[in-house]
């Protein structure tokens, strides 16, 4: 994986001092909270409602063990002992005290690790597939594209105050694990007529209050230009995107409201200006960063069959471990979803844990998915007993891979100060009701967001989840038939919402007539739906 | 109704209520401040060193002030999931 | 806003009167030849390109933190070539100084008044740059190529 030479982590050591500055210069009242909270937001620092609340970002979703234990680290001695895995494969901390940042700032940084852009108005972490350069299905690993990306767009000078935050995702492979069609920017790496390396370009889908699936306004873009592109793409954002209504301020509202060919014209246009500026990198420094992701040596006559006589180990290594590229090899998936717990905290132990069977067992790399778990990408499958059984014994052996309780949820009221409603309660009770049939149920994803801005992706629920205000009453919509898969799509509101225990229930009759109108036990939730439509489950519901 | 004034300490973040002679941690501490919580606001807001200075509305119970929304209750409690970390005010289940 | 507000990062005269008294005219008030302009955030900066030649100053609004457009609008034109004075003016802090010089800006009159030694360590903070932008600092994809060719 990628290693910060000096000149990163000069950046980032420089980023530490300034905000360090910056906070003295708030303790003294030498600034208001007014000219310091856009300053905080850009290092990932919000007021939520216990405290401050801090995002790290994990960018592509990738670390190694040591930054796992220095994330450990920073939850027992900055926070309470635990920390938050979100959907932007990023964590969050929420017991901050801002007094204490810059030391934390610092532990990250010595770990080559930061907060840089984890909120305000500008180019979000690069997000990416959590099983890059361990999947069969990849055309290339999609890192080293989101590793310049990053570079490219820290501390931008002209896209650091956009109409509104930006969130670019990459992926390799045409099996859409990084949701691409539901970001301001997707890219996917293609092969052009030679064989060569491309992105093919998506833009304008999002989530939040308008929920759009992205454009393609490129089927084909040169790797050498695609920093220029992009810098066409948001430069055209900037100047056009609006900025009278925060709610039609993403880049999806733009992209809308020209229509895609239009503003795929006016991109070409802009780039027309910008690429003979110079502003890409020579093709040295992609395959100067391509270096540092060389896929690990694995060995190819490693042993496929393992001994699965011990039944819930066997059903573990089913429902959880994704096949390898390299044959006698898994992809682990550890599952932050235990029912009845908070979906993707994990505790400083649990990190520690993960950390070490990572630096034993798994060429040393973990990932952060966005439906908040985490991987192990790279393990041997003779190795995956003794894997097991150390998660086990840390509550982290939950084989229940994207079935209906490993469920997404955003921290809801119980943290977040935009909140309408809580959603981790709700999420912990549909876990708790649901996870004995699961197994019957196949895959099934539940999203739960605690208001419009839908952090929980409820839009990409296969049923979703969205907490409102109802005169002072926490209320809950209920939604069907979204993905954030390749097979992307929206879902949408069923009928009138419900309260806490009447969401549950609800949710429980929409699987219930499910169970009944299936073709076979082969046929999804989300199939079923698209095939018999919204109806029989109002009836089923609100009949 | 009486009106609580509260706010997050800028250099913690934690929340405070306002006691009548200074901030305390604790909802069973604070005092309504009902009429006067306006000039509290215009009194402290200069000064920079809370932040979110708002006024919300609770009512007396016998286990002391109950907030009316579920997001002050919240607040003055701790997350609804971590009982464990809960401050003694209203009863963590009564959120 | 105070005259003593300005901060400025040129080192040629500011008494003329296109650098400081001159009220720079809207764009809509704008006339050929004309020497200062003042640009709102939703104008377009490129219809300035034909007048450049004659433009010594062109200030840029700024009316609110959460505006942005004026650092594309800078950058817009700097690549067309103007090496007069571009000036932010507005709603602007002390710690957005590095984003708006290499955005093109080398004067800034802000609401409040700039602390100096804040504004010089602003400046000096950050020892590289990720991207090349409208200023000369050099990105440092070239000086990791210099050091590779270097290297060989
Ligand atoms: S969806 Fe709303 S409640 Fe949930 S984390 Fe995002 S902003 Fe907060």
């Amino acid at each position: 994986m990628y290693r910060y030479d000096e000149f990163d982590q000069a950046i980032v050591d420089a980023r530490v001092a300034e905000f360090r500055d910056q906070v003295a210069r708030r303790l003294n009242n030498e600034i208001s909270e007014e000219a310091f909270k856009p300053l905080r937001l850009m290092n990932g620092i919000y007021l939520q409602l216990h405290a401050y609340m801090l995002r790290v970002a994990i960018p592509y979703g990738t670390l190694d063990s040591r930054q796992l234990h220095m994330l450990a680290h920073i939850a027992r001695r900055y926070d309470r002992g635990y920390g938050h895995f979100t959907t932007r494969q990023n964590i969050q901390y929420n017991w901050m005290k801002l007094e204490e940042m810059p030391d934390l700032l610092a532990d990250l940084a010595s770990v080559e690790m930061h907060a840089f852009q984890t909120s305000g108005n500008c180019i979000r972490n690069i997000s990416s597939d959590q099983f890059a350069a361990a999947a069969a299905d990849e055309i290339a690993d999609p890192r080293p594209y989101a590793e310049l990306l990053r570079q490219w767009s820290t501390l931008h000078p002209e896209f650091s105050f956009l109409p509104r935050k930006f969130k670019i995702a990459v992926t390799g492979s045409t099996i859409d694990r990084a949701a691409i069609q539901l970001h301001d920017i997707g890219l996917e790496l293609v092969h052009g007529a030679e064989g060569e390396i491309g992105l093919k370009v998506l833009v304008g889908g999002g989530m939040g209050r308008t929920p759009l699936l992205a454009h393609v306004i490129r089927e084909f873009l040169p790797v050498a230009d695609y920093l220029s592109y992009m810098e066409a793409i948001l430069r055209v954002y900037n100047r056009h995107g609006r900025r009278d209504n925060i709610y039609k301020a993403r880049i999806k509202i733009l992209v809308n409201d020209l229509g895609p060919a239009e503003f795929a014209r006016q991109v070409e246009e802009e780039w027309a200006a910008l690429k003979p500026l110079g502003l890409d990198p020579p093709p040295s420094e992609l395959a100067r960063i391509a270096a540092h992701f060389q896929p690990p040596v694995l060995d190819a006559d490693a042993p496929v069959e393992i001994d699965l006589s011990n039944p819930e180990f066997a059903n573990w290594v089913a429902v959880n471990t994704h096949p390898h590229k390299v044959p006698g090899h898994a992809i682990v998936t550890i599952s932050l979803k235990a029912p009845g717990e908070i979906p993707g905290d994990a505790s400083a132990d649990q990190m520690d844990l993960i950390a070490d069977l990572a630096k034993a067992h798994a060429q040393d790399e973990i990932r952060v998915t966005h439906a908040q778990n985490l991987v192990l990408p790279h393990v041997r499958r003779d190795a995956l007993f003794t894997i097991w059984q150390a998660l086990k014994g840390a509550g982290l052996a939950t084989a229940n891979l994207d079935r209906a309780s490993d469920i997404i949820s955003c921290p809801g009221l119980d943290y977040c100060t935009l909140a309408n409603a809580r959603s981790i309660p709700i999420a912990q009770k549909l876990a708790v009701r649901l996870a004995p049939q699961e197994a019957d149920l196949g895959e099934l994803k539940i999203k739960i967001s605690g208001c419009i801005n839908g952090c929980g992706h409820h839009h990409a629920g296969h049923i979703g989840i969205l907490g409102v205000d109802r005169k002072g009453e926490e209320n809950y919509q209920l939604l069907l038939g979204g993905s954030g898969a390749e097979d992307a799509s929206l879902a949408k509101i069923l009928g009138p919402g419900f309260d806490e225990n009447g969401i549950v229930t609800a949710v429980e009759k929409v699987i219930g007539r499910y169970q009944s109108l299936r073709s076979g036990p082969g046929e999804r939730f989300l199939d079923t739906y698209r095939r018999v439509g919204a109806e029989p489950f109002k009836e089923a519901v609100y009949g | 109704m009486p009106r609580l004034l509260t706010g997050n300490r800028v250099e913690t973040g934690d929340v405070i209520w306002w006691t009548g002679d200074g901030w305390s941690l604790h909802l069973k501490d604070a005092i309504a401040v009902d009429d006067s919580g306006e000039a509290l606001i215009a009194q402290f807001s200069p000064q920079e060193r809370i932040n979110d200075l708002a006024l919300i509305d609770a009512d007396p119970s016998d286990a002391g002030w109950r907030p009316r929304t579920t997001r002050e209750r919240v607040r003055a409690v701790g997350p609804s999931v971590r009982p464990d970390f809960a401050l003694p005010s209203i009863p963590v289940e009564s959120i | 806003m105070a005259e003593s507000t300005l901060f400025r990062l040129r080192d040629d005269p500011q008494d003329s009167s296109w650098a400081h008294g001159d009220p720079a005219v809207p764009l809509d008030a704008y006339q050929a030849g004309g020497t200062a302009v003042r640009l709102e955030p939703g104008d377009d900066a490129r219809a300035l390109i034909p007048h450049l030649a004659s433009l010594r100053r062109i200030d840029i609004a700024f009316p609110k933190f959460r505006e942005g457009r004026g650092f594309s609008a800078a950058r817009i034109l700097r690549e067309a070539g103007f090496a007069g004075e571009i000036r932010a003016v507005g709603v602007l802090y002390v710690d957005q100084l590095g984003f708006l010089v290499r955005a093109g800006f080398d004067a800034v009159l802000p609401e409040k008044p700039f602390d100096a030694d804040v504004a010089r360590a602003t400046l000096a903070r950050f020892p590289h740059v990720y991207m090349k932008a409208a200023d000369t600092a050099r990105p440092v994809w070239l000086l990791r190529e210099e050091r590779a060719l270097a290297a060989r």
